[in-house]
């Protein structure tokens, strides 16, 4: 689906993503993983048309990012922030709504919007404050929303900015079964996370950045080796085995 | 949530006070209107109420619709709270225009007032800057509009006092009185005019609510769900500064509408911009008239910036709406 060739960006000058050369091109479930500042962010950015003065060549279905009608692009790709402010009485509800905008006609919903809202706030656990305002939300409940937002979208790929950030074991746990589960379905899905286990647990491939380079690109065991987890984040560790025999990282004194 | 009114309960009582402030406010007064006589076009009832009070309670109506469907759509277009329709400069351009015309005592320009056409000019071409300073090539932020609306608003704000510095006495009370606002008697070609330019444009603000809804809560937001956060910005601001300078081109400053109307009507309705513009103009509309009929009957025949009784009226009750819901979380 993606295909990116020589991709790199800069902000004034300075460089945070250089040469990237990569291939989306089946239903997956990848975690994007490096150290902060990496441009694992500025990555997902561009891949979800929102950094448009990249250099080099980013194709989406054979054809060119910038060349994407917003709208049309939006019906194929949802993009999942870390965190939104939100100044306004907007209620959870609303916010889930809002994933519906470039399926819209007019100003008002269809049953058919009402119906993509209620799945992707099942999904997503989100119905038992569907009416609260988003503002007095819980930063993890804050986070199931958005995801349901981007679902309501109905896309077919979906990007995630550090999805589980703010949310408690359980949750974690049910929103990357849940991202198995799309990508069972047929989704393409990318996360950009510092949760390596999660990561090892249920990502098919994960792609390792570090200062704007790609430095591996392979499935877990590959990637979540000591070697590699040194060579980007300058820690030792050790692999365990963890469930379902994918590997699980020990780290600290 | 138990307290927000439903939307179509909500949009038919705002009517209802739009449709009761045009039929009853005209009747009230220091003299007494006889509305047999006057229909009957006798002097001096036909007068009072078709000449005097009637042009002046639609304009008060038009005025205060359009400023606070205006407050709505810039409180989301800059997501800020305390965003009014003139906090991006378009009231100061237009009263520096007000103001360079009264300095010069110029009468008329092409048949108009010429206090009014400098005015319009002045929103215009405040609205133009900003928008040329605001803008990177095809980009614009709400951060580089706001910086450049607010920069823009305070050189205004310096050229007037300058001007009134600078004027005589006679001119300098003329300004002052300017600076006040306030709503007039106007002929019914001036109100037609004013209709036929502001309330289609309010129309377009309210059919594109749902992408105000979007850019309400972020540019990135809006632009993930399809929508060139760019353009729709400039297209917001244009249009909200055009009906914001047209109407305050023939009343003058008027603040507090724009900023208390849309934000009572937040507890009330919710954030949704597809139920909040156009109640914050069916409400925005009776607030104003009533406003000046208190303006122009509390001390009569003495008249009070209607701007003094926005404030004094709207902000004791704007405190009452948020004791009322202590818990919420409104701020």
């Amino acid at each position: 689906m993606y295909r990116l060739h020589g991709l790199g960006m800069s902000y004034n000058g300075t460089p945070v993503l250089r040469d990237v050369t990569l291939r989306f091109s089946e239903p997956q479930l990848i975690a994007l993983v490096g150290p902060n500042g990496a441009g694992k962010s500025t990555l997902l950015g561009i891949l979800a048309g929102l950094r448009p003065q990249y250099s080099g060549s980013c194709l989406y279905r054979d054809r060119e990012l910038r060349r994407w009608p917003r709208r049309a692009f939006a019906r194929e790709v949802s993009f999942v922030p870390q965190t939104v402010r939100i100044e306004f009485p907007f209620t959870a509800e609303q916010v889930v709504l809002m994933g519906r905008t470039p399926h819209a006609g007019g100003l008002f919903e269809s049953p058919a919007d009402w119906q993509a809202v209620d799945e992707a706030m099942r999904l997503t656990d989100t119905l038992a404050f569907r009416h609260r305002d988003f503002r007095s939300l819980s930063g993890g409940e804050r986070q199931l929303v958005l995801l349901a937002s981007a679902l309501a979208q109905q896309p077919r790929v979906l990007l995630l900015d550090e999805p589980t950030t703010f949310l408690d074991l359980r949750h974690q746990i049910a929103i990357y079964r849940l991202l198995a589960d799309l990508r069972r379905q047929g989704l393409l899905v990318i996360a950009a996370t510092h949760d390596l286990n999660l990561a090892a647990a249920y990502a098919d491939r994960v792609v390792a950045l570090r200062a704007g380079r790609i430095i591996a690109d392979a499935p877990p065991d590959q990637v979540l080796h000591p070697a590699v987890i040194r060579e980007l984040f300058d820690v030792e560790t050790r692999t365990a085995q963890g469930p379902r025999g994918r590997p699980w990282i020990l780290y600290g004194e | 949530m138990a307290s927000k009114l439903p939307p179509p309960r909500a949009l038919l009582l705002a009517s209802l006070a739009l449709l009761a402030a045009a039929l009853l406010l005209p009747l009230v007064g220091p003299a007494r209107v006889d509305l047999a006589r006057a229909f009957a076009r006798l002097s001096p009832d036909y007068e009072i109420l078709f000449i005097t009070r009637l042009p002046r309670v639609l304009l008060a109506l038009l005025a205060g619709g359009t400023l606070a469907a205006a407050g709505a759509l810039f409180q989301a277009l800059l997501r800020d709270a305390l965003a009014t329709p003139y906090t991006l400069g378009v009231s100061s351009g237009a009263s520096l225009g007000a103001v360079l015309a009264i300095s010069l005592g110029a009468q008329q320009v092409l048949g108009l007032p010429a206090v009014w056409a400098a005015a319009f000019l002045g929103a215009a071409t405040v609205l133009t800057l900003v928008v040329a300073i605001a803008s990177e090539g095809r980009r614009m932020s709400s951060f580089t509009l706001l910086l450049a609306g607010v920069t823009v608003n305070s050189i205004c704000l310096a050229l007037i006092l300058l001007l009134q510095y600078l004027a005589g006495f006679a001119q300098s009370i003329a300004i002052v009185r300017w600076l006040m606002g306030g709503i007039e008697a106007v002929s019914y070609t001036t109100l037609a005019a004013l209709t036929a330019a502001v309330l289609p444009v309010v129309a377009w603000i309210c059919w594109k609510a749902r992408e105000w809804n979007l850019l309400a809560v972020g540019e990135e937001w809006a632009a993930a769900r399809g929508v060139d956060s760019h353009r729709l910005l400039r297209a917001g601001y244009l249009a909200g500064s055009f009906i914001t300078g047209s109407v305050t081109a023939l009343t003058g400053p008027i603040g507090f509408v724009g900023l208390i109307v849309p934000h009572a009507l937040r507890l009330k309705v919710g954030a949704d911009h597809r139920l909040l513009i156009p109640c914050s103009f069916l409400v925005g509309a009776p607030f104003l008239a009533l406003c000046d009929t208190l303006a122009r009957t509390a001390l009569a025949p003495t008249e009070i910036p209607v701007g003094i009784i926005t404030a004094m009226l709207g902000g004791p009750f704007f405190i009452w709406l948020l004791r009322s819901r202590r818990r919420s979380l409104w701020l």
